[in-house]
């Protein structure tokens, strides 16, 4: 419905015109959005001796496809074990600022006690602490708590940025929900916890796919807690081990290093993929409020 | 999630005390003071603990001379006089500031145009919209090193391809020059940005009904007027916290500075976050780097402030 908005008036372009005016500019800008990821492909599929000669080879297109850049980065380098670690990070910090936001944005916006709207306010402006000024205080409490260079440090630390996105959310999903639902279950005797757990958790799935699918997002790509709170190999997660660990002094492994973050970036694409407009709800709900 | 407890309110009254305590139990679930203190508790814990308490902590930090080593004194405001008389920290406020104004101000524009090229009526309009938002979503440190390699001196495309059109007979040095490493990192923020601005955008321009392009259009208003008299004053509160969002995480960037050029060549691409972490974490200067990180505090909140009471009044209230 709200597709057709702007089409209102469409039709009385000509063929010619929509070229110049909507193809051509459009095209140019995908080519810009999208050049980056063709080169990290082409880079990563390209044997050395291709992708340091562009006298011989034209470099934007490969004659000799390998695999050899996966192969090395899987048997010599941790990047297996960096993907499995940024895999459970990003799964138990998604997990655990779920279970807290949901709780904390239905007692805000649905159990309406004393001072729940400034709560709500709170949370939002928890939401626009950066954690560029929060990762030295951070990292002097992750120390005392024992946790330096522990995947649990990340764990605990991710929520403080995804539990303030997630309630706020889901405070606008719940808003959503008709409350006469609610009543209705009260009135037949259900208590608060049955109706949140058999009423408005159900009804707010989708809700909670697109903070999910943020919040996994959020914390695949997460990187300054991780680069200040880890130090051994064995324990980074896949960014800060591409830029960390696959740099050895001034010697690049090109090759290597696109194929890491083209491996280090498909599971947030996928997941990406298949929930686009959960996705997208939740980055336009979040600005929309 | 608890699962609900079985006591109901109409017990039998024969029941002993622990039928009473349970009753009870069963009566303050329901009071909503009780209830919204025990959901919020988790929640509230988190973030009072990992969020609130360091955000004070690194304010207190600020004032010492705390290194990784030792647990540091308190030192009055020294941190701060001696980072006002840094050269080092000057051009890094400097680059900041350059940085978050340039990189906001093409993405806006940008931003805005993409959004309303996407409204149109073309093909596949889903798919493109999908494809348009894949820099924001992926890991930036991971494309930051597809921006490293395209920016590389020897080997970079973009050289390559000006050469080849006979623009230009000499590489171009794009992360060994100031000003080349300023622009560079530019465009890097602005390819990661862009998708964001535009995605967000075109949820406000959705919502904009198409009868009053219709009747604007019938009385005649040409394209430039149906977007300075409807397409703006209608977007203008979206606008504000887009971009307020915007600028926040463009000044507060780290990642992309610190996987491209570390703050190099000679501190030209330093922005105060990648100077603090290399002050705090690399040189081990905790007080130090806490007190660079708390002075992007006062320009943050300024980004709000401007946001908040510049650009969402103008429009229809909270937008």
């Amino acid at each position: 419905m709200a597709r057709r908005a702007a089409e209102g008036t469409d039709y009385l372009d000509t063929t010619a015109r929509r070229a110049l005016t909507l193809y051509l500019p459009l095209g140019a800008i995908m080519i810009f959005l999208l050049f980056p990821f063709y080169w990290m492909a082409t880079t990563a599929l390209k044997p050395d001796a291709e992708l340091y000669d562009y006298k011989r080879f034209n470099p934007l297109w490969i004659v000799h496809p390998t695999l050899e850049h996966f192969r090395s980065l899987f048997t010599d380098t941790d990047f297996p074990t960096w993907w499995t670690n940024t895999m459970l990070v990003t799964v138990g910090s998604t997990f655990i600022s779920l279970a807290l936001s949901v709780a904390a944005a239905y007692a805000v916006e649905r159990l309406r006690f004393r001072g729940s709207s400034y709560l709500g306010l709170s949370i939002f402006l928890a939401y626009l602490v950066p954690p560029s000024i929060l990762f030295i205080p951070l990292a002097t409490i992750v120390f005392q708590f024992g946790l330096f260079d522990s995947d649990w440090a990340l764990v605990l630390t991710y929520p403080t940025f995804l539990v303030p996105f997630c309630t706020w959310l889901l405070m606008g999903y719940f808003r959503t929900i008709p409350y006469e639902l609610e009543e209705c279950a009260l009135i037949d005797g259900a208590s608060r916890l049955q109706i949140v757990w058999r009423i408005t958790l159900p009804l707010a799935v989708p809700g909670l796919i697109s903070a999910g699918i943020f919040a996994f997002t959020l914390s695949w790509n997460e990187f300054i807690y991780a680069l200040t709170f880890i130090s051994s190999s064995e324990n980074k997660t896949v960014p800060v081990g591409a830029i960390t660990e696959l740099v050895n002094g001034d010697v690049y492994h090109w090759g290597g290093l696109m194929a890491a973050a083209l491996l280090g970036s498909i599971p947030v694409v996928v997941l990406y993929s298949f929930f686009v407009e959960y996705y997208v709800s939740s980055l336009t709900g979040a600005v929309k409020e | 999630m608890t699962p609900p407890p079985q006591a109901s309110v109409a017990l039998p009254a024969a029941a002993g005390p622990g039928a009473r305590r349970r009753r009870r139990t069963a009566l303050l679930m329901q009071d909503r003071n009780v209830l919204g203190a025990l959901f919020l508790l988790p929640a509230g814990t988190l973030l009072i603990v990992l969020l609130a308490y360091p955000l004070a902590l690194g304010i207190w930090l600020g004032f010492t001379d705390r290194t990784v080593g030792t647990p540091g004194h308190f030192v009055w405001l020294e941190n701060y006089l001696s980072l006002f008389s840094d050269a080092v920290f000057r051009l890094v406020v400097f680059n900041t500031l350059f940085y978050t104004i340039v990189a906001s101000a093409i993405k806006f524009p940008l931003g805005l145009y993409l959004a309303i090229l996407l409204n149109r009526r073309i093909r596949f309009a889903s798919i493109l919209r999908a494809v348009v938002l894949l820099p924001f979503v992926v890991p930036t440190v991971l494309s930051a090193v597809a921006f490293w390699w395209i920016y590389d001196s020897q080997f970079s495309i973009i050289s390559w391809a000006l050469v080849k059109l006979g623009l230009i007979n000499h590489y171009i040095d794009f992360l060994g020059d100031p000003w080349n490493a300023r622009w560079s990192v530019i465009a890097a923020n602005v390819w990661r940005g862009v998708p964001f601005v535009a995605i967000t955008l075109l949820a406000g321009l959705q919502t904009i009904s198409p009868s009053l392009y219709e009747a604007a259009m019938l009385d005649g208003a040409t394209p430039i007027q149906r977007f300075r008299y409807i397409t703006l004053p209608l977007l203008t509160p979206i606008i504000g916290v887009v971009m307020t969002f915007s600028v926040l995480m463009t000044f507060a960037d780290f990642q992309l500075i610190y996987s491209i050029t570390r703050g190099g060549p000679i501190n030209a691409t330093h922005l105060m976050a990648t100077l603090s972490f290399e002050r705090a974490i690399t040189g081990g200067k905790l007080g130090e780097g806490a007190a660079l990180a708390n002075l992007m505090i006062p320009f943050l909140l300024g980004a709000i402030m401007f946001s908040y009471f510049g650009l969402q009044r103008r429009g229809r209230g909270a937008g």
